[in-house]
């Protein structure tokens, strides 16, 4: 979100993360309570409980730097600069939405801040992240790219085809490992060999680090340093943040596959009471922190207002930005047959 | 009779199979996790009944799934693959299509390849570009495979067996929007033979052939018709390679008039190669040249207004239907 260059683990550098937690945190709330009033259509992938690692990566990054995500995108958006008020509307399919409404919560991207998109399929962010970094380096700037891929997609191939790739060709790229601990409904661990993903990082030679993801202030350092290293040229590097899924895969999840109380017990580790507890202990006033709470939310609520209000798309709009050769046959906007 | 869900009675088929055959098992993502299944509890209970061996959960890795399924197929088994969405099935199109389809052929009748591999297609409401995609022309587009989007319970159910019992590879494609909907399931073993097509409704119009839940579509239009006046017969294809020439052909023969409609995108879609293939050996019976209807050769938007001009809608047909019935 900010271009930060102050010194890490000040308060004010602090609480500046616990203020994008907040807008995150708050935006999931109430996208999830606007999906249960059937606002919005398809699925939420809720980022709740996993706010640190958005945000400590991403404020270590500049509007330059690129990011790509998956279908778990709403907090990298966020972090990464993107409008939620834009957002809130992608999901509810209206004007304004930050991909004209074509994508919804799955297919939100923001180029203008350099965030490349969520995506609907597994692991493609990661071969297309390391096409970014071949691009920066070919274009000759010093901006980087982060990639976000969960834990259970490490299990795909093209994990190991964009690492091994990313170190071949040196290039400057982080990869970012959420491990909430699930995928979907599978518990990752019980279809995964071997020692996880730092552990295969490490065998492609990459430079590799575990860290507490639910801790803003130890993801917050790693990402400053790991960051300075690739942008500095020391090729590609890789951060493991163990976390945890507090909501369902998606939010109509109705968990049955956990055992009674586990959500509970993860709760009480979740990343803004943390950081909120580090803030008060470093001397930030409890009145200060409330009122930054307050004001992420009142800023959501703003967002789902006028998210509300905005119209949904015209029609013939489905018919733009399709390709530059051929129509969309069999009609294109004059489909008023319906 | 038993009325049931669409995705109750596929499992039940499965589970029918399983118990019939040690050597069938399926793999898949989340198939033995409490939800049963990835969208629609397809296979709840199935781990219960049949242990770690044959209901496999596998790690998100769809080459291994589908790639896994032809080496087990070959090696002597019957796995039913699930791939979850046609959209991710794309992420092993190499092993289905240049593996699966080809060893029989192309090691000279050494080996049979009895795999079936689900791949649910069609659009949910707000599924967008990646979770909505209807991909069945790719595979009828393939030869060695065969594929078969069964509409009803009862389809299902006894295409899914037929599939698990042929021993060529199966491509099943169940719609999304179907997996709830309800239907009678035969109590016998009802099996539906690969290759057979159902006449939904009798007329002498006009004939128009579907499949999936487009064919349920069909039959809303022609109940539409009918208020006209005008007489429609609807077949529900079942099984796209090989397709029921006779029964079509036969219709045509009644009819004079053809309109296929597909909820997959129109161009270069399956209902093009129905349409053409009717040209050419139905000529003499054709009143009027073939009609198709399919959506526009575009990504499959995500706000409802937007999706409602992807849709092929009952009334499109509808539409299109008296454009031949016109002619
Ligand atoms: C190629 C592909 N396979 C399967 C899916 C269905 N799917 C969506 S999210 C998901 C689980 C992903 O788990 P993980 O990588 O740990 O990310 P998390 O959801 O925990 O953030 C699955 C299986 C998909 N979208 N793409
Ligand atoms: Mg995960």
């Amino acid at each position: 979100m900010s271009e930060t260059d102050q010194p890490r683990n000040t308060p004010a550098r602090i609480f500046e993360l616990y203020k994008t937690m907040c807008l995150i945190r708050a935006f999931e709330e109430r996208a999830e309570d606007a999906f249960d009033e059937g606002f919005i259509n398809g699925s939420i992938h809720q980022y709740i409980g996993q706010e640190a690692v958005g945000t400590g990566v991403c404020s270590n990054l500049r509007r330059n730097d690129y990011i790509l995500s998956n279908h778990r995108g709403h907090g990298h958006s966020i972090a990464k600069g993107a409008d939620p008020e834009a957002m809130m509307k992608e999901l509810m399919g209206r004007v304004g939405g930050t991909s004209g409404a074509k994508g919804g919560s799955m297919h939100i991207a923001d180029f203008s801040v350099g965030m490349l998109g969520a995506n609907g399929v597994l692991a493609d962010g990661l071969t297309m992240g390391v096409g970014a970094a071949q691009a920066i380096t070919l274009k000759g700037d010093d901006s980087i790219v982060a990639v976000f891929v969960g834990d259970g997609t490490t299990n795909r191939g093209p994990f190991y085809e964009a690492l091994n790739w990313a170190m071949v060709y040196e290039l400057p790229i982080m990869f970012v490992c959420e491990n909430n601990t699930y995928a979907s409904s599978t518990l990752t661990r019980s279809v995964t060999a071997g020692d996880g993903p730092v552990a295969r990082a490490k065998a492609f030679g990459m430079p590799a680090f575990d860290v507490d993801g639910n801790n803003v202030v130890a993801v917050d350092a790693l990402a400053t340093d790991l960051i300075a290293r690739v942008r500095s040229g020391q090729g590609p590097h890789f951060l493991h943040a163990r976390t945890y899924r507090v909501k369902g895969h998606i939010s109509r999840d109705k968990l049955l596959y956990r055992r009674d109380g586990e959500t509970e017990e993860n709760w009480e580790n979740e990343p803004l009471g943390q950081c909120a507890s580090w803030l008060a202990d470093n001397g930030l006033n409890e009145a200060d922190l409330r009122s930054a709470h307050a004001a992420a939310y009142a800023q959501i609520d703003t967002a789902v207002t006028a998210a509300k209000e905005s119209p949904f798309p015209d029609a013939a709009l489905a018919y733009e930005d399709v390709q530059d050769f051929g129509p969309p046959e069999p009609w294109a906007g004059t489909g008023d047959a319906a | 009779m038993t009325t049931m869900t669409f995705a109750d009675a596929v499992r039940e088929g499965l589970a029918e199979e399983m118990r019939r055959d040690p050597l069938v098992w399926a793999l898949g993502e989340d198939l033995s996790t409490a939800h049963g299944g990835t969208s629609a509890n397809q296979y709840l209970g199935l781990i219960e009944e049949f242990g770690a061996k044959r209901i496999v959960n596998t790690p998100i890795s769809e080459n291994t799934i589908m790639g896994a399924a032809v080496g087990a197929a070959v090696a002597g088994t019957r796995p039913v693959a699930d791939l979850r969405m046609a959209d991710f099935g794309m992420c092993a199109v190499d092993e289905l299509v240049n593996q699966a389809a080809k060893i029989r052929y192309m090691f000279g009748g050494q080996a049979r390849v009895p795999l079936v591999v689900r791949q649910a297609i069609g659009m949910r409401k707000g599924g967008a570009a990646q979770h909505s995609q209807s991909t069945e022309a790719w595979y009828v587009h393939t030869p060695g495979l065969v594929v078969v989007a069964p509409g009803t319970p009862a389809d299902g159910r006894g295409l899914l067996k037929s599939a698990i019992r042929a021993d060529d590879p199966v491509v099943f494609m169940e719609h999304k929007d179907l997996w709830s909907t309800k239907g009678d399931v035969p109590d016998d073993e009802g099996m539906v033979p690969i290759g057979e097509a159902k006449t939904l409704r009798e007329g002498s119009d006009l004939t128009i052939v579907s499949w999936s839940r487009m064919a349920h579509l069909a039959v809303e239009a022609a109940e539409t018709l009918a208020a006209d006046g005008t007489s429609v017969e609807v077949i529900d294809l079942r099984t796209l390679w090989p397709w029921d020439k006779v029964t079509v052909y036969a219709s045509v023969a009644k009819t004079g008039r053809l309109l296929v409609a597909q909820e997959a995108v129109q161009v270069g879609g399956f209902a093009s190669e129905i349409a053409a293939d009717v040209t050419e050996n139905c000529s003499t019976d054709l009143k009027t040249f073939p009609r198709r209807i399919g959506a526009p050769r575009m990504p499959v938007p995500y706000a409802e207004p937007m999706e409602n001009e992807f849709r092929v809608t009952t009334e499109r047909v509808v539409a299109k239907a008296r454009e031949a019935l016109d002619a």
